[in-house]
């Protein structure tokens, strides 16, 4: 566990970390980003709360069960998402210009963005992103677990 | 009889490989336009996608990223079976 000003600070950037990295994989298929950095973001975020507040008190906050069962759904979802479109091919994507969830059709040329387009694009960010937070996170965990057992040996 | 099943499918496996290589551009070409081009003019309308990067990472190169995503849960079964040890 680190000072006083470190914990407070963390307590004030935490939330923000994590809502930018969650706008990030949001926004994927419209600004700069998409599944995999967005998950990085919101990992750096854990790696935080893990490194100011020490292992014991934030292994209660982040279970590493639950990281392990994001995982998988991240996963399956990612490779649902893709045999979805296999009426056509592996990796269709059908929801594109199709006027249903995220199907609007996008203005050709230089445009502001439309949340609600780009068909699977978003569902397979939310997908990879829910991926990567959990095995970076998991990874992060193993690590301060490795380092205290090690200190304690 | 174990021996012959490996060889013969190290034969399938080169065979495809040599395949794809005999069928393999010369060095150099196509020059880069052929493929960039055809990303920057049709992602937009193809995938309705404003960031072109993101149409070919999740879209066009599909299979690829599904290779890194299994590249990352392979990293994490292995840092997680390293530090098992630990527990006893």
């Amino acid at each position: 566990m680190m000072s006083k000003i470190v914990r407070t600070i963390t307590n004030i950037l935490y939330s923000s970390i994590l809502i930018f990295g969650f706008y990030i994989i949001m926004h994927g298929h419209l600004t700069p980003g998409g599944g995999f950095q967005g998950g990085a973001v919101v990992a750096s975020g854990i790696a935080l709360v893990l490194i100011a507040y020490g292992y014991d008190t934030a292994k209660d906050w982040i279970k590493k069960s639950n990281l392990s069962i994001l995982e998988s759904i991240g996963g399956l979802a990612f490779i649902g998402v893709a045999f979805l479109g296999i009426g056509t091919t592996f990796f269709y994507n059908f929801l594109a210009n199709s006027g249903t969830l995220f199907g609007n059709p996008t203005v050709i040329g230089i445009n502001p963005g439309d949340l609600n387009t780009a068909g699977v694009l978003p569902l397979m960010s939310w997908a990879v992103g829910l991926k990567v937070l959990a095995g970076l996170g998991s990874i992060i965990l193993l690590m301060a677990y490795g380092i205290k057992k090690g200190d304690e040996k | 009889m174990k021996k012959y099943v490996a060889l013969a499918a190290l034969l399938v496996v080169s065979g495809f490989f040599l395949l794809s290589a005999i069928e393999m551009h010369s060095f150099g070409s196509p020059a880069e336009e052929d493929m960039d081009r055809y990303f920057i003019e049709n992602a937009q309308e193809e995938t309705s996608t404003n960031n072109v990067v993101t149409s070919i990472v999740f879209d066009y190169r599909g299979f690829d990223t599904l290779g890194e995503a299994t590249v990352l849960f392979t990293a994490v079964v292995g840092v997680s079976l390293l530090f098992r040890r630990l527990r006893k």
